[in-house]
């Protein structure tokens, strides 16, 4: 198991240090940050042995987090763990910085005190952790005995992510159904893989226990109801069912319910939290198309002329469109002219960055630059990196919607009803790149 | 007001002032004091003579002040146990708080201080959380277990804190049972083979059960532990698969990886022509795929580990080659294996997509990468005949491009399509040729010296190229000038006229003016060979080239399947199993994975010419028992063994030196079977019993080119807990066309598994090449114990006793002896003739054997004079044995 965790800022001086076992030594935190952190070469593995004491590493900004151990750890549980930790810090003191995590050492001791028991992960859900590990360490005292108790079970409970006797005078949610698309196109306008990774990510301030129930025009679920009805609503909506490639869930999702049934079940944290992670690969709406042209005149001349295409409904708007065109590192100077939006060369890019504010559905829009290259002996080539895009959309690329979000609580007097409910379908580009 | 500010103080004189503020009266200056020390302590100053301070404002119902001295109580503890002593009161006092989080909290740190004197103080106050009425605090008990028995092992096994632990697998609360697991799991890790555990279904069933509820911490402890569980059956594993299945879809990947280790396992023990098997196979992809739109990090890790599930089934990802495109902003360690997964799911129905994504990849900046890809081209072209043409084209497209790197990895590769498609690319060394002035390492020189000398006699200029390598001969490295050596009498056998001069040269140039042992004996060998027998040197130096093999760099397969018990592990990450990279006792255990008990030995079949009962004793190679030495003398029809003179003359020269005859051995019909034949190891062997003691007596040859070593033997679990006593006596190793007789002594004590039949016995033996795998029928005689002769009164009793549906009948047929020479046979193999009777011309024998399980079985043999055919009634509480009994008769009394 982890036998010691360290957390150094970007010149490898120690921030946080804490030993949960005997075999790592103090002369562990720096091996690390020897053979790391002032390493010369670039990182080339998240994992490093040093000295027979391996060691687990992951970045936040200028923050290294290190994981020393001297057994065969389960090594993803680490890194899972790691980035835990990180989320844990994040919701207690906002962003990972040195300044950040000086001015709350004492607060992260004691949660890597509660978090990690001689190297195993307890319970480390922000929740239940914020009940009894606050910034102001007094409070704990004045906990009634039903108060402590009622904490040990919600952190060692089966429901260790929510609280009991939680109230709200308006019960609400709000679901935004978040997904960003990813492209990579050759620069035939061949599609050599495409993909959606999405994520449900609720908020949600309901009063007492609700069991919810979460329902999306998933394939598998309408196809099989559709056996069972047989009316003209399967063939609607069997149509606009997707095919879901894979897909995982919070810890609060009754797994074995979603296996044998394939109902989204659970009894939802409170506030803010990602019910659901999803992929899928099959009909995906490639909301633009690039269409690049690179011609090499000479050898101190390109010229570079970029389309792009918008391919979904006139009515829609996509927002903060960028395309990133790479010059190569020769470029001694860039003329442009775009149809649409502003263009700008940045040198210490290397590339054109045109940016458009605003696009409507079934558009198509154009740039055209020249570039001028110095003259230079190497031999070697311009990679010609691809040319990037970001985008946001207001619909789901991979075709989901929501079919319902019921919430059941029945020991308070609300109902389905009562609850107010926002749905909101954001599509981002992932990384959406077109080979030139 | 931020606590940042306890990190800069920095004067001299530091430790008085904060000694000082220690002792202040007031709360806050404590706490603010302990904190500095903290603070110092984290940045590695040396704050240990505060020790007797700090531990004084431990006394504090300010829970926060608690846990800083707590923390500084565990860095420092060890240092100065003496004083640590002084906290114990603190300790035990905590331990009985009215709030459940102190007492955790106390409980907790008590476990972390390691001093053993403390330690005696911390057992009573442990047996009381571990059964506290707050399932926080028996959590936390249960881990403290575990840090207990690391600082005092036999001190945690004295006090029953083990049973405890053990108790809390059936505790209500998930957590309480997840942290009881896995403090098991590490325990049990040091004691391999103590059945700590004690995974039985029963708690296999809470595990699951556990496994719903628990946190996802707490499901990875339990599949982890789960993963090492032998199901009994595949129905077994199947229930465990149904119920682990849901785990796939968990938003932690470790939760994920976890449960894919368990299915990996599993996988083993199902039936791969049935329903579920498939179903789950199809299951496992989907999962793996979405690792890797994790964080990098977790890619990573999943990568290392579908590198192995690729290689143990390829089948599960083989649609799945498209997620392994590298992204252009992939780190690099992601990028890197990317390129080895997609190398190995390369095929000829994606090979057009996967080779233009390498030829993008060969130009990008990292020069690690982009070698990577340059090679990974050269072996699609080695893996997949169709697509090689276009692979040289591609690569002679990278070597225009002249970048150095490109160009040296590209002909280091052409060399080796060369060897596998050979007369087929020829044309391109021209191109090859022009590049010679810009290899600079020896990898590149040594290949491109290759293709010279390979194909002198379609270069025209090959002696000019290779002379103006010789130039420099001395500075090169030992690679370059063993290859120049071997080009160069290539090219003169080749083209003799011309180049003999140069053959001088280099000839001189290896042998004389070189320190190499290595280059001077083959400079001396090519040498002799050319001055003697230039017809011969050719048919040597020219011979024709095995073939290369299509797969490179896979795992050894015993390695490949610890691996995959090693699921989400490091071992898993660095491809090294535990025991490469662990010190001491954790780790050391080696995993393996589970054997199908009935159907797994169906691949090894077809190693096997022992396939059921009627083979084993129809086996041509029999000699006769001797026991029945003299019956053997008299029938001298009887052919005489066959290919079988080493067991026989070894067991003929044990009579003889113990020439007491046959009462002190009792040997038995033996079978020689051929048990095994695989990868040049031939294994033949039989059994036997000499003087009370079994012996498997086996003869190992070695058919392979290559010696042998390491050998070492393991029966699986079996209907007579048959185990061997000693390791297996063959200490050196085994020359190739060598082969050595050894005798494994044998005892009944081990672990007992029902077979069917029961007879049989699963075997593997183990060597530095592989393991193999093959079943035997053990003849059931050698079980057949000496003081088998049952008293006359109690065989009339006990035959009564045993009611009569156990008594079986069996018919003997074709044997043409009396009844004196078959009790002395028999005899020979102790079954033991009581009584004979006369009923009506027929002679009865009334016979007893016992097991050395103590079965007895009971015996009446009906020999009517003039019928060649007997019958046996066989009696015996355990009536399945009665079967091979008889057929240990029907073979005793036919040799």
């Amino acid at each position: 198991m982890i036998g010691g965790l360290f957390i150094y800022n970007h010149k490898g001086e120690v921030l946080i240090s804490r030993v949960y076992r005997d075999d790592i030594g103090r002369n562990a935190v720096d091996a690390f940050r020897v053979n790391v952190i002032h390493a010369r070469q670039q990182v080339r593995s998240p994992v490093t042995n040093i000295a027979r004491t391996s060691f687990l590493h992951v970045k936040r900004s200028n923050i290294w987090l290190a994981a020393a151990t001297k057994q065969n750890v389960n090594a993803t549980m680490v890194f899972e763990f790691l980035y835990k930790m990180c989320d844990v810090m994040a919701a207690y003191f906002g962003k990972i910085s040195e300044e950040n995590v000086k001015n709350n050492f004492v607060l992260i001791y004691e949660l890597l005190d509660e978090i990690l028991d001689f190297g195993y992960p307890q319970n480390s859900e922000t929740g239940a952790l914020k009940t009894f590990i606050t910034q102001q360490g007094i409070k704990s005292q004045h906990h009634t005995k039903e108060e402590q108790s009622q904490i040990t079970s919600q952190v060692t409970g089966q429901i260790g992510w929510r609280r009991e006797g939680i109230k709200y005078r308006r019960n609400e949610l709000f679901l935004d159904v978040l997904e960003s698309v990813n492209l990579l196109m050759s620069p035939q306008g061949q599609v050599l893989s495409a993909h959606v990774s999405g994520r449900v990510v609720m908020k949600s301030y309901l009063s007492g226990m609700p069991e919810c129930k979460f329902g999306m025009n998933d394939k598998i679920v309408i196809d099989k109801q559709g056996k069972g009805g047989g009316s003209e609503d399967v063939a609607k909506s069997g149509k606009q069912s997707i095919a879901i490639d894979d897909c995982t869930f919070h810890q609060c999702v009754r797994l074995s319910k979603f296996d044998t049934e394939r109902s989204i079940s659970f009894i939802p944290p409170d506030g803010d939290y990602e019910l659901m992670r999803y992929r899928t690969t099959k009909d995906i709406i490639l909301p633009f198309r690039v269409i690049p042209l690179v011609r090499e005149v000479g050898r101190t001349r390109l010229e570079v002329k970029v389309v792009i295409k918008s391919n979904f409904k006139s009515s829609l708007l996509a927002q903060k469109i960028e395309v990133r065109i790479p010059t190569p590192l020769t470029t001694s100077g860039v003329q442009l002219i775009c149809m649409k939006g502003k263009a700008k060369y940045k040198a210490s890019e290397n590339a054109i960055v045109w940016k458009v504010k605003r696009m409507a559905g079934m558009k198509e829009s154009q740039i055209s630059a020249e570039i001028e290259l110095l003259p230079t002996n190497d031999k070697k080539k311009w990679a010609r990196p691809p040319i990037s895009m970001n985008f946001e959309v207001p619909f789901a690329p991979s075709g989901l919607k929501v079919r319902y979000l019921k919430v059941f609580e029945p020991k308070l007097n609300y109902s389905d009803h009562d609850v107010i409910k926002w749905v909101r379908y954001i599509g981002r580009s992932g990384i959406y790149e077109t080979r030139c | 007001m931020t606590d940042s500010k306890y990190f800069t103080t920095n004067k001299k004189g530091e430790i008085f002032e904060l000694k000082a503020e220690l002792n202040n009266e007031k709360k806050e200056k404590r706490k603010e004091a302990v904190k500095k020390v903290i603070a110092a302590m984290t940045v590695g100053k040396d704050v240990s003579s505060l020790f007797p301070d700090v531990v004084n404002c431990m006394q504090t119902d300010n829970l926060e002040l608690k846990k800083l001295v707590y923390l500084y109580l565990m860095n420092y503890a060890k240092s100065q146990p003496d004083m640590a002593i002084m906290a114990v009161n603190s300790f035990v006092k905590d331990c009985e708080d009215p709030n459940p989080l102190i007492r955790a909290l106390a409980v907790r740190t008590m476990g972390c201080i390691r001093v053993d004197k403390i330690t005696e103080y911390l057992c009573e106050p442990l047996r009381k959380c571990l059964k506290d009425e707050d399932p926080y605090v028996r959590k936390t008990a249960a881990v403290c277990v575990a840090k207990l028995h690391d600082i005092n092992a036999q001190m945690v096994e004295d006090q029953g804190f083990l049973d405890s632990l053990r108790d809390l697998i059936a505790d209500s609360n998930p957590m309480v049972v997840a942290n009881a697991v896995a403090a098991l799991s590490e325990i049990s890790e040091s004691h391999p083979n103590s059945n700590l555990l004690d995974l039985n279904p029963q708690n296999i069933n809470k595990l699951l059960t556990a496994l719903n509820e628990c946190t996802e911490w707490g499901q990875i402890f339990i599949l982890d532990c789960l993963s090492n569980y032998n199901p009994k059956d595949e129905r077994e594993a199947q229930s465990i698969c149904e119920r682990v299945t849901p785990r796939l879809s968990h938003a932690n990947s470790a939760v994920v990886l976890s449960a894919v280790k368990v299915l990996m396992k599993f996988l083993e023990l199902l039936p791969k022509d049935s329903d579920y098997y498939n179903t789950l196979l199809k299951k496992l992809s989907p999962p793996l795929v979405t690792l890797l739109s994790g964080e990098p990090e977790v890619q990573y890790v999943a990568l290392r580990n579908i590198n192995l599930i690729v290689q143990k089934r390829p089948e599960i990802l083989k649609q799945e080659i498209k997620v392994f495109f590298v992204k252009y902003n992939d780190p690099i360690y992601v990028k890197l294996e990317k390129l080895d997964i997609m190398i190995r799911l390369a095929s000829q129905a994606n090979i057009a997509q996967v080779l233009a994504e390498l030829k993008e990849y060969a130009t990008e900046v990292d020069v690690d990468f982009v070698r990577k890809a340059v090679r990974a081209i050269g072996r699609c072209a080695i893996k997949v005949e169709q697509s090689a043409e276009r692979c040289v084209s591609t690569l002679l497209d990278l070597i225009q491009t002249k970048v150095n790197y490109v160009v040296q990895e590209a002909i280091v590769v052409i060399r080796d399509i060369f060897r596998k498609y050979p007369n087929k690319y020829e044309s391109i060394i021209a191109t090859l040729c022009e590049n010679l002035d810009s290899l600079d390492e020896p990898d590149a020189r040594a290949a491109m010296i290759w293709i010279v000398g390979e194909y002198a006699e379609r270069i025209d200029n090959a002696d000019e190229l290779l002379e103006s390598f010789l130039e420099g001969f001395h500075d090169e490295s030992t690679q370059v000038q063993l290859t120049l050596l071997t080009a160069i009498v290539k090219l003169f056998l080749k083209k003799p006229s011309e180049t003999q001069e140069l053959v001088q040269q280099v000839l001189s140039l290896a042998t004389q003016d070189s320190d190499n042992p290595d280059l001077r004996d083959r400079g001396y060998i090519y040498w002799r060979l050319l001055s003697t027998d230039p017809v011969t040197a050719k048919e040597v130096v020219l011979s024709e080239k095995p073939l290369i093999s299509e797969e490179t760099d896979l795992i050894e397969p015993t390695l490949l399947d610890e691996l995959i018990c090693h699921i989400g592990s490091l071992a898993s990450v660095y491809h090294k199993p535990p025991s490469a990279f662990v010190e001491g006792s954790h780790g050391v255990h080696r995993k393996h994975l589970p054997v199908q008990h009935s159907r797994s030995f169906e691949w090894a079949a077809s190693l096997l010419l022992v396939s059921g009962p009627a083979a084993a004793m129809d086996q041509p190679h029999v000699i006769p028992s001797q026991g029945d030495l003299l019956g053997d003398l008299l029938n001298l029809d009887l052919g005489p063994p066959v290919n079988v003179p080493q067991i026989s003359s070894m067991q003929m020269g044990a009579v003889d030196l113990l020439g007491g005859g046959l009462d002190s051995l009792v040997s038995l019909n033996t079978h020689i079977l051929l048990l095994m034949k695989a990868k040049g190891l031939e294994i033949s062997g039989t059994f036997s019993r000499r003087q009370g003691h079994m012996y498997m007596d086996m003869t190992f040859t070695n058919k392979a080119l290559q010696h042998m070593t390491d050998f070492a033997v393991q029966f699986n679990k079996n209907s007579f807990g048959m185990i061997p006593t000693s390791p297996l006596p063959v200490h050196t190793p085994l020359m190739p066309s060598q082969t050595i007789e050894v005798s494994l002594p044998i005892n009944t004590i081990g672990p007992v598994m029902k077979m069917d039949p029961l007879n049989n016995l699963q075997v593997a033996v183990k060597n530095n090449i592989d393991v193999f795998y093959f079943s035997v029928l053990i003849p059931l005689n050698i079980f057949f114990v000496e003081d088998g002769k049952m008293e006359r009164q109690v065989f009339l009793a006990t035959w009564k006793d045993i009611p009569n549906e156990n008594e079986l009948q069996y018919q003997i047929k074709e044997c043409h002896l009396n009844a004196d020479t078959v009790s002395g046979k028999l005899q020979g193999n102790n079954i033991f003739t009581i009584a004979k009777r006369n009923v009506e011309g027929q002679d009865m024998l009334y016979q007893s054997l016992k097991l050395t399980n103590g079965i007895w079985i009971l015996a009446e043999l009906r020999i009517q004079p003039g019928n060649p055919n007997y019958t046996l009634s066989l009696k015996c509480r355990a009536p399945e044995v009665s079967q091979y009994v008889y057929q240990t008769y029907d073979s005793v009394l036919k040799t």
